[in-house]
């Protein structure tokens, strides 16, 4: 037991000796929520429009205003032709053509059917397809608003949908990606420190002398994790009171199930670290393989894109993606306040699934060979 | 008298490269036991199995009596092991080290400071300098430090000096002259000759066999070939001139001469048969075998 106290005593003297410890520790996590909460955001803003108005009347240049009023729409020019406005499209200069044809106003009036053009950029998908929901909107509005009175649409029945979103009222991205930054920002600091820490003692032969001495597996794997355990649950605690302060994330749910259950999330995530430090004998295989698991988990997470659209494959490939249980709950816990007995399930797969790796860990680290 | 360490017929390779042929040999307590041989003979392959870090193919070895494999437990507690390579941890301080190494055997550095006064009192006033930042001659000493401080029976140091200046490796093998005297069992490898004639006794190891064991004095008086000191106007064609003469055991360079066994003591012919190969101002001069000398004969007997 005292050598277990010995150990980490070393490790923490070495920890917060390392210079560049402190600012991985600190700075990483204010810089990756600043950047990437911002950065990765969903909202289109500016989205640069092109309008080829062939009809010229009191109707089509209304329906011009409607789209300079929009705060998503910038007016890029208006071009005489649509030769010319595809050569804007083409040269980035513009995301979006909007063709409005010679007898657009005459059709309305007559109450015939008549239509107007829009030419998406679908380079980045995910946008085009905003550019096309916000132009839907501001065009149906505008049709709703024309309607000739006493025509048949009006007789009808209408029904109108009243939609509201739970959880996140505003659709705010920032406390949707927030959470899973918090995710990644502490699997890093528990899986990747801690691989990188012991390969670095066989790297350095340190471990050889560790071998020769009396100290037993898991007092050396112990010694080993308590530290980065320790220091990842203060790196959540850092992370959300940042979150807090900074973006005003919800805590909705209890915080003392949320430390309870990365507590046994950071099982897994260390036993992952351990586990490939024993089968690694260099700093950078540790980095090669570690980037490829995390890229893959992370993507797979759900962070990003929802899991329930992934195929079925990805499900069943996400029992074992760690990233994806937390990512799950950690937004359950903050934004929509589940208890325990909602996360009950996962918690209890994390511990076994933590069991597993800690006792393979144990297993395949030797001290002779 | 019961042996400290009992090497019987260990053998080990490393994917089809066989690092150790059936090695045997014995070390007797509180002595010096030198292994001398070159790199790759197989030195640290045979340390490395004696303190439980590596499982022989096939063989055993006991220090103490207790055997290497069933009761590694045990090994770990009485002996202290250096590497080759420095160990230590270089992000902690010189007393850090130490104390560090002290409390995982479960001892104290104060507890047990009598056994190193002699050896870190040197470095007390580098005690809070990093270990990455010393001098080697300095890592060297506190390598030793943390090897002795839980009192072990036994200490296997694989290439103590190498790679330390010349007075530090003086002052070490002093220290070790120390704790033999201590009553502490001492296993050293070295690839330096002249260190060898330090031990009490010597193995010498090549290509993983263990080729002789004897006292310095007892190797260097088997030594069966009468030896001359060779130089001539012209050194450089000088030792293939007289592996060509018919009474040649062998010819080796040694430092500014070439030491030469002879099969049969006739100095005169070699003399005229280099005079006949064309050399000038001949030197030829019997001198006394050194323990090289009897590494070389000991490599040609294995060849024969």
């Amino acid at each position: 037991m005292h050598r277990i106290l010995f150990i980490i005593q070393k490790e923490f003297i070495q920890i917060f000796r390392d210079r560049t410890m402190l600012p991985i520790i600190f700075l990483v996590p204010l810089i990756q929520m600043i950047i990437l909460v911002y950065a990765a955001t969903l909202e289109m803003k500016s989205i640069d429009m092109v309008i080829v108005d062939q009809d010229h009347s009191p109707l089509s240049r209304e329906l011009r205003g409607k789209f300079e009023g929009s705060p998503f729409f910038r007016l890029r020019g208006v071009a005489e032709s649509m030769a010319l406005a595809e050569r804007e499209l083409h040269s980035d200069r513009a995301d979006i053509i909007l063709n409005i044809p010679a007898d657009f106003e005459e059709a309305m009036v007559r109450n015939e059917s008549s239509g107007v053009q829009l030419l998406i950029s679908a380079i980045n998908a995910t946008a085009a397809g905003l550019t096309q929901a916000y132009s839907r909107r501001i065009i149906m509005a505008f049709i709703q608003e024309h309607m000739p009175q006493g025509s048949e649409t009006v007789a009808l029945p209408h029904i109108s949908v009243e939609s509201s979103f739970w959880y996140n009222p505003e659709l705010d991205y920032k406390i949707y990606m927030l959470p899973g930054i918090l995710v990644i920002l502490v699997t890093i600091i528990g899986a990747f420190l801690t691989a990188l820490n012991i390969v670095r003692e066989k790297e350095k032969g340190t471990i050889e002398q560790i071998n020769v001495t009396p100290v037993r597996k898991y007092q050396f794997i112990t010694g080993k994790l308590v530290p980065f355990w320790i220091i990842a649950m203060l790196e959540l605690a850092f992370g959300l009171s940042l979150g807090r302060l900074l973006f005003q994330i919800p805590v909705e749910g209890s915080l003392w199930v949320l430390f309870g259950f990365t507590a046994v999330y950071l099982l897994v995530a260390l036993g992952i670290g351990l586990l490939i430090s024993t089968m690694a004998g260099t700093q950078q295989q540790v980095m090669f393989i570690i980037f490829f698991f995390m890229l893959t988990f992370i993507l797979m997470s759900g962070i990003f894109t929802p899991v329930e659209s992934m195929p079925d494959w990805a499900h069943a490939v996400n029992i074992i993606n760690p990233f994806a249980y937390f990512m799950r709950v950690i937004r359950m816990l903050l934004l929509k306040g589940s208890g325990f007995w909602e996360i009950s399930k996962e918690f209890f797969s994390l511990l076994v699934y933590g069991s597993i790796m800690l006792g393979l860990a144990v297993w395949r680290y030797q001290k002779t060979t | 008298m019961k042996a400290a360490v009992d090497v019987r017929q260990i053998s080990k390779s490393f994917k089809g490269l066989q690092a150790l042929k059936e090695a045997t040999l014995e070390v007797r307590p509180s002595e010096i036991f030198g292994l001398v041989g070159p790199d790759g003979a197989g030195k640290t392959t045979l340390f490395r199995i004696l303190v439980s870090l590596l499982l022989p193919d096939g063989g055993s070895a006991t220090i103490l009596g207790h055997d290497t494999q069933k009761d590694y437990k045990m090994i770990r507690r009485i002996t202290g092991y250096m590497p080759g390579r420095f160990s230590l941890y270089h992000d902690l301080t010189v007393s850090e080290n130490l104390s560090f190494f002290a409390s995982i055997f479960g001892t104290t550095v104060r507890e047990n400071y009598h056994l190193i006064r002699d050896i870190y009192g040197p470095l007390e006033p580098f005690a809070h300098r990093q270990a990455g930042k010393l001098s080697g001659g300095m890592k060297q000493k506190l390598a030793l430090s943390c090897a002795l401080i839980h009192n072990p029976s036994l200490l296997v140091l694989d290439e103590p000096t190498t790679g330390v200046d010349a007075v530090s490796r003086k002052e070490f093998w002093e220290m070790l002259a120390v704790r033999r005297a201590e009553g502490i069992t001492i296993l050293v490898s070295t690839p330096y000759m002249d260190e060898a004639a330090l031990c009490d006794r010597v193995a010498l190891i090549q290509n993983g066999r263990i080729m002789g064991i004897d006292h310095p004095d007892g190797l260097v008086k088997a030594f069966p070939w009468p030896l001359y000191a060779v130089a001539s106007e012209m050194m450089y064609p000088l030792p293939g001139h007289l592996k060509e003469f018919h009474l040649t055991r062998s010819a080796y360079r040694f430092g500014d001469r070439i030491h030469l066994a002879l099969r049969e003591d006739d100095p005169e012919s070699v003399e005229s048969f280099l005079r006949s190969k064309g050399h000038t101002k001949i030197s030829l001069s019997s001198c006394k075998p050194g323990i090289e000398d009897c590494f070389m004969e000991l490599m040609v007997n294995g060849q024969h």
